[in-house]
């Protein structure tokens, strides 16, 4: 071959594969396919409370779509017996979800309560155009406003409010998100839940008790006292945790409102089958635990494969077990043990002999101050440390793990004898107990609880799931303490 | 008995004429928030200790019609115009006669000014008495100062509380913290615009109150939000939360 058809074979080469990569940029665009799409009919959308969807798209066609959402300021529970005042879309947090498909023309009407004291706005990640919808939808208290936007790239999105200071707005809960469908909507699956992790800010520790305020110089720290799912610390935990059963499909569009950490989301026990990374249309298979940042979202799918609870964590540990990012979801159904035996054998591991753990920093040691409580306050807040320090091991309804972890409900054990169970939570316990006719050879470690926390904790325990409603003083924590 | 009568008239007296007192309030220069750079200048003028009550208001409706609701013009006052008012010239009974009257629009409370002989005060002017606490002009950077106005985001339905349920403030003015929002004459002149966060591209000069990026000090978020409410509003609207004074 010649070295001038070599040149001119290569020129075309060249061109051609110019000519392709130019083509294959421009189709990377879905706004160049779906703002075409042509809308018949109209329909008022089905919003929902988390954690709840609307119905699928399914096939129908794309419509004019009518949401109506509210903007309400009001006083709601963070955590048993601490109370705050959300700013919320649609009276929760995170707001209502809104579903539609890909060419809707979405008719959005925002209004503003009122009785609310503020002006707000909202940002949909899903509207392409200036402030996401912000500029178009800033209203006054007791008024409403009407804009528009098609619906050009399917995923999920965040929707928050924008009005200055913003990030105080997004950190009272004016947070949601909204989901745009592909055409034919997302592949069927049996259950579909709304989790949505957000930080809150407060100046006092966590579990201080009553209405607590905004915290902005924490918020600038980005130092939350409380990192929650669905807006509170109990909000998929005891009778709102969320269910499946064994060999179901399972769905969960999960966002961050953030405003300040990105979340590193797990499911204890389960390992997503799919993740739309982001909310968008790359699918990973086979993932641990995905990271949402803040203003983002992710849709996360599994099959639920053996009965149990399976524990949703923001796998920044700290954030799940001592400021509330934890939430449950409830397997039932049948067993299957060659997925997960259970217990097939245990015995005491002790590489530096049989001492107890513990934790080096007591807290008990630090002199408490002497606060009255009816037995009412004492088992609301013994509820938030059974929630952040018990749960784990003896499980949501006190039923523990059978072999592993003792349960407390209806126990005999507990019920025989207070001051050991006192001393057990003092002083941890080791070696083998018969609970409820059942063998338990384990450890259960020391805990740093103060005299007072102890106190609320077994108060708690011993007035729940069927036990014999003892009531424990500070004089018997005292008591016990003083024998050791 | 008569020492009572007297006690008791003396208290009528009060109660009728605390939309008529006032104070005076010292000229001076302040560096406001948002709206301008320097120091701006405020000349010697009167407040009124109290914002306009609901008593004060069916006063002014019955001696000037035109500002009754059901013959309000629209573009003056829009639907939710005293929306709670039983009538034209009743109030709902669940109100005091000693509320602050609220649901009015920047038309009606300008209008009810001039007929006292007086106006509304400016945003600068407002802003000038409202800095001071108790005991200082400018409280601005006190703690406690700040952490008031933000409790007053959390408390549900303070616009059923009486006048003079707040503090007292320097100049011996009540409530203008902690009761209701104000309208000010320049109510709307200072842009922070809907979409708060990008608001620094726009012409400095005009739109100085820049949202966060144009603030003389980021941590006064309380004093923030009362710019965006107004921000909020156009002159026929009105809000159950938001009343009015004025001065002369």
């Amino acid at each position: 071959m010649s070295n001038f058809l070599k040149l001119v074979l290569l020129i075309i080469s060249f061109f051609f594969i110019n000519c392709k990569n130019g083509k294959s940029e421009k189709e990377n665009f879905a706004q160049n396919n779906t703002r075409d799409i042509v809308i018949s009919g109209t329909m008022d959308a089905e919003l929902t409370s988390p954690p709840f969807v609307p119905a699928p798209v399914g096939n129908r066609t794309a419509k004019k779509l009518i949401v109506n959402l509210e903007i309400i300021e009001k006083e709601g529970v963070l955590s048993s017996g601490v109370s705050y005042m959300y700013w919320t879309f649609g009276g929760t947090v995170p707001g209502s979800f809104i579903r539609a498909r890909i060419g809707d023309e979405i008719h959005f009407t925002l209004s503003n309560h009122p009785d609310n004291k503020l002006p707000h706005n909202i940002d949909l990640h899903a509207v392409n155009g200036p402030g996401g919808g912000a500029e178009s939808s800033f209203v006054a208290p007791g008024y409403e406003k009407l804009f528009s936007f098609k619906a050009l790239n399917p995923g999920l999105f965040v929707y928050h409010c924008a009005t200055a200071p913003v990030g105080m707005h997004i950190a009272n809960g004016m947070y949601g998100l909204i989901l745009i469908e592909p055409e034919g909507g997302l592949p069927k699956v049996d259950k579909e839940y709304y989790i949505m992790q957000g930080e809150f800010y407060t100046p006092g520790e966590i579990g201080d008790r009553g209405l607590q305020p905004f915290d902005m110089k924490r918020a600038i720290k980005e130092d939350p006292n409380y990192v929650v799912f669905n807006g509170s610390t109990d909000a998929l935990l005891g009778d709102k945790a969320i269910t499946a059963k064994s060999g179901e499909t399972v769905r969960l569009f999960v966002g961050n409102g953030g405003p300040n950490l990105t979340s590193s989301f797990h499911v204890i026990g389960e390992i997503f089958d799919n993740v739309n990374i982001e909310g968008g249309s790359t699918m990973n298979h086979n993932v641990q635990t995905t990271s949402i940042p803040s203003g983002g979202a992710a849709i996360v799918e599994f099959k639920v494969d053996v009965p149990g609870n399976l524990v949703i964590v923001d796998h920044a540990i700290f954030r799940a077990f001592n400021k509330g990012a934890l939430g449950i979801l409830k397997v039932g159904g049948e067993e299957d043990k060659r997925i997960y035996s259970g217990v097939r054998q245990e015995g005491i591991y002790h590489p530096e002999g049989g001492t107890i753990q513990e934790i080096p920093i007591s807290k008990s040691e630090i002199i408490e101050t002497v606060v009255k409580k009816t037995l009412a306050e004492k088992i609301e807040h013994g509820k938030i440390i059974y929630n952040s320090t018990c749960l784990a091991c003896h499980q949501g309804e006190g039923q523990g793990i059978k072999g592993v972890f003792p349960p407390l409900a209806k126990s005999d054990y507990l019920n025989a004898n207070v001051s050991r169970a006192i001393d057990i939570v003092l002083h941890g316990k080791s070696g083998e107990i018969k609970v409820n006719g059942e063998k338990y050879n384990n450890i259960m470690p020391k805990q740093t609880l103060t005299d007072n926390e102890v106190m609320d904790v077994l108060n708690y325990v011993y007035n729940s799931w069927g036990n014999n409603k003892t009531e424990i003083t500070s004089e018997m924590v005292a008591k016990v303490k003083a024998s050791m | 008995m008569g020492k009572i009568f007297f006690i008791f008239s003396l208290l009528m007296f009060y109660l009728s004429n605390a939309q008529s007192q006032m104070e005076t309030i010292k000229k001076g220069s302040f560096i406001p928030l948002y709206g301008a750079v320097e120091a701006v200048k405020i000349n010697t003028f009167e407040m009124d200790v109290y914002p306009v009550t609901n008593a004060d208001y069916l006063e002014f409706v019955k001696k000037y019609p035109k500002w009754q609701k059901s013959v309000v013009i629209k573009l003056f006052a829009d639907k939710n115009y005293l929306n709670e008012w039983v009538s034209d010239t009743i109030y709902n009974v669940s109100f005091k006669p000693n509320s602050p009257v609220t649901n009015i629009s920047w038309y009606a409370a300008k209008a009810y000014c001039e007929c006292q002989n007086k106006r509304l005060p400016t945003i600068d002017e407002w802003e000038y008495v409202a800095m001071a606490n108790e005991s200082q002009i400018d409280a601005r950077k006190v703690k406690s100062y700040n952490d008031y106005i933000l409790s007053w985001y959390e408390k549900p339905k303070t616009n059923v509380n009486e006048i003079g349920s707040t503090y007292k403030n320097y100049w011996g003015i009540y409530d203008l913290h902690g009761l209701v929002w104000e309208w000010t004459a320049d109510f709307n002149s200072i842009m922070l615009g809907g979409e708060s966060r990008g608001d620094g591209g726009q012409d400095s000069n005009l739109f100085c109150g820049s949202a966060s990026i144009g603030a003389s000090d980021l941590m006064n978020y309380a004093a923030f939000m009362r710019y965006a409410m107004r921000n909020s509003l156009k002159a026929n609207n009105t809000s159950k939360n938001l009343g009015f004074r004025c001065v002369k």
